[in-house]
């Protein structure tokens, strides 16, 4: 049994204008365009285009913010510094190992989560979409310090409650390895995020056709069958896009880590990386290379994604 | 792939409308109270106000602003801002307002260990030669060192922190230890594995760490830095003679001595005062917070009286018998903001702030020991902190940390060579060495 989607329904083509003309209806809707957007696209352009830019620039210097006298250009040497680096590639590590952990489990849950959502009586719907959703509405700061206070043997109720799984013990220090640090993180940020995905995938679950449920059902396909060729296959486009800003967000992942570890124990993100070299260090010209080479990673991701996957950002806000 | 979401998506497109609205109003609210705090600091009136930007402390600060603007008859106003809680973050808000030329910061409470970056880049203000005099006079030597840069005094001695030997009278005497004399680290660790009680000290990497390396180096009889500089490539690091290789000695006996908690690289000041409180406590080396953080957990009904009565203190261990140990220097500077608009009654208010009675109460009150020798002579001082003498005693012994004006590289650096301390060795102080060169030259991240 092959998948089964609807047959794409054929677009109203456009009345054959001449080429190269455009009407005069059309013209003024592209005016009122930009004038809707125009503001948009300018504060954009301030907020983002800007600092991203002014980050390329100084990443091209040797230039510490308490000795402004002494900057001079070195051109890509701090690139070269940092990819030459082991602490770079240690942090691109954990960082690509805790992204695609908690994306996948995410993925997993989030899915549950949303079939739970959909399929739970009308009445409760609402409480049950509440309570899945509170994690995401905590502050990343403060889940991370929740999550810290029950893992730590001083604060900790986790080595009490858990004393019976094997490898955990009264004195358990989570946050002393580095497998251990990232158990903790990687469950931080499973739990608080679950819910962007499982809300994300509830939206792409309400676009499957009914009718296309009934007539697998009619066809005497099992609940697995329509699951995997029937719901699936249909609302491929908004798992994707759900992928898609999860992994984005996951690979810019700090909060947790400066709380429970502040980067100890090979814990490192890249994030953080960029973090020490720009704030604490104040060496402006390196943080900003590290800054810059974070953007080129989640550029690449995005791509990726949206070539590799064909992803249609604007059909899964169901604008087509 | 499904086109059937239009019926739906129209609702859901509303409901974003609204939300959106929403969003919108609740990011309006929180500017306009942000443009509210911002608008506060100004005060108006003819008295010039000035902002004081202090570390949390229990009150003490604010108490003393108050008392300082009282006394000054008009001429200024002293209002405290507070900074974040850890000293690396006080430095950070710091150092980047002051690189933007902020006015609006005129005092600044600052930790020693980075007061050369700041003196270096020019962010404090060249103290007046009179006043440089008069607030040095009857300070102990460990906190001018504290405030002096390039041979001159660049902040005003404060408050000054030193970390004592705390013990456990009932173990030491069961350990048959003779504390009125200096005991060494391994006697430490030979009389807590005999009695089977905890050794405290902090392993996490933390700037904690790079406390207990240096009072370890300057112990042994060496120096992290042994020969300063502005200029990173000329400093010379001593990480590789054999008073360092004899400090991660006894840095890796004690971590592996099974008799420091089970959570020994991640173990805090907090977390050794805790431990210190509790059944199995035997020795501590700490602040002086502990004592009164103990009073006060008997006060408030957590633990029983008997256990601060139990508290003992000594001097900072050797590291070697017979050589004086270095113990760890603390506290607090005060800097005066080059681009304060009141330069000069920003200096004026600091000789105010640091007068012996300001530095007695902040004592008394606070626990923060005082930088004034004198301070220590007051009965009432005596009567709060009946370890006082010791306190003193171990100020003028006290040794500073690393001072350049690359403090958070080095410490940073020593950080990540020297955590877990358990895997400490000897060597480690070479590979420490030429990460901190390269660093500094600028070959390398950290």
């Amino acid at each position: 049994m092959s998948t089964t989607t609807l047959p794409p329904t054929e677009k109203t083509q456009p009345v054959a204008a001449p080429r190269g003309t455009i009407s005069d209806r059309s013209r003024a809707e592209r005016k009122l365009g930009w004038l809707l957007a125009g503001p948009a696209f300018v504060v954009m352009l301030l907020v983002t285009a800007y600092p991203i830019l002014q980050a390329v620039w100084y990443s091209l210097f040797n230039y510490r913010l308490t000795d402004p006298e002494n900057r001079s250009f070195r051109g890509l040497g701090n690139y070269a510094v940092i990819l030459s680096d082991g602490l770079w590639w240690q942090a691109l590590l954990v960082t690509l190992f805790i992204t695609v952990v908690t994306v996948v489990v995410e993925l997993v849950l989030g899915f549950a989560l949303a079939l739970v959502m959909a399929k739970a009586l009308s009445s409760i719907r609402p409480v049950v979409r509440a309570a899945i959703l509170i994690p995401y509405a905590v502050i990343t700061v403060v889940s991370a310090f929740a999550w810290a206070f029950a893992f730590r043997i001083e604060t900790g109720f986790v080595n009490s409650w858990f004393g019976w799984l094997p490898g955990v013990a009264a004195d358990t220090d989570w946050f002393g390895g580095q497998w251990t640090s990232l158990l903790v993180i990687c469950l931080a940020e499973i739990w608080k995020t679950t819910p962007f995905i499982s809300l994300l995938i509830l939206a792409g679950l309400a676009q499957v056709p009914d009718v296309l449920q009934e007539a697998a059902k009619v066809d005497g396909a099992t609940w697995w069958q329509r699951m995997w060729r029937v719901t699936i296959p249909n609302m491929k486009a908004a798992i994707m896009v759900a992928l898609l800003f999860r992994t984005l967000d996951a690979f810019r992942i700090f909060d947790s880590i400066f709380i429970m570890t502040a980067g100890a124990n090979g814990t490192e993100s890249v994030s953080f990386l960029a973090y020490r070299q720009t704030i604490a260090r104040v060496e402006i010209g390196l943080g900003s290379a590290v800054s810059v080479l974070l953007f080129l990673c989640v550029v690449i991701i995005a791509f990726g994604f949206i070539k590799g996957f064909k992803i249609d950002l604007a059909q899964a806000r169901g604008e087509r | 792939m499904s086109r059937y979401g239009k019926g739906r998506s129209s609702g859901g497109a509303a409901t974003r409308g609204r939300r959106r609205q929403l969003g919108g109003a609740a990011a309006a609210a929180v500017l306009a109270s942000t443009l509210a705090a911002c608008g506060g600091g100004d005060g108006g009136g003819s008295t010039p106000v000035l902002n004081w930007y202090i570390n949390p402390d229990s009150g003490g600060q604010a108490e003393i602003a108050q008392r300082c603007s009282d006394a000054s008859n008009g001429a200024y106003t002293i209002e405290t801002s507070q900074l974040p809680r850890e000293s690396s973050a006080q430095r950070e808000q710091l150092v980047r307002r002051l690189a933007a030329n902020d006015t609006s910061i005129d005092l600044m409470s600052l930790d020693p260990p980075y007061i050369p970056e700041f003196a270096q880049a020019g962010f404090l203000a060249p103290v007046p030669g009179d006043l440089a005099e008069r607030v040095t006079e009857g300070v102990v030597q460990s906190s001018i060192d504290s405030a002096t840069w390039d041979g001159e005094l660049v902040a005003i001695p404060f408050w000054a922190n030193t970390q004592l030997l705390w013990y456990r009278k009932s173990v030491a005497e069961a350990a048959g230890l003779d504390m009125t004399q200096p005991v060494t680290w391994d006697q430490l660790v030979t009389a807590a594995q005999e009695q089977q009680k905890l050794l405290s000290a902090q392993g996490r990497r933390a700037e904690s760490l790079t406390v207990w390396l240096n009072a370890l180096v300057e112990s042994a009889g060496g120096s992290i830095i042994e020969e300063n500089s502005s200029n990173p490539e000329d400093i010379q690091l001593g990480l590789t003679t054999p008073e360092a290789a004899r400090a991660a000695e006894v840095m890796n006996t004690v971590a592996n001595s099974g008799v420091v908690g089970p959570a020994f690289s991640t173990s805090s000041e907090d977390t050794s005062a805790t431990e210190f409180e509790g059944p199995d406590a035997g020795f501590m080396v700490n602040w002086p917070f502990v004592y009164s953080r103990a009073l006060s957990a008997v006060e408030a009904g957590t633990l029983d009286a008997s256990v601060p009565e139990d508290y003992g203190w000594a001097l900072y261990p050797a590291v070697d018998a017979g050589q004086p140990s270095a113990p760890p220097f603390g506290g607090i500077d005060l800097g005066v903001s080059a681009v304060s608009r009141n330069v000069e009654l920003a200096y004026q208010a600091t000789e105010c702030i640091t007068s012996d009675e300001n530095q007695t109460y902040y004592m008394t009150t606070n626990g923060n020991p005082a930088s004034s020798a004198a301070v220590y002579d007051d009965p009432e001082v005596l009567e709060v902190f009946p370890m006082a003498p010791t306190i003193l005693d171990s100020l003028e012994a006290a040794a500073n940390r690393p001072q350049t004006p690359y403090y958070s590289e080095v410490s940073g650096a020593i950080q990540r060579e020297y955590h877990p301390p358990s895997s400490v060795t000897p060597e480690t102080g070479e590979r420490a060495q030429a990460l901190i060169e390269a660093v500094l030259s600028g070959d390398q991240l950290l």
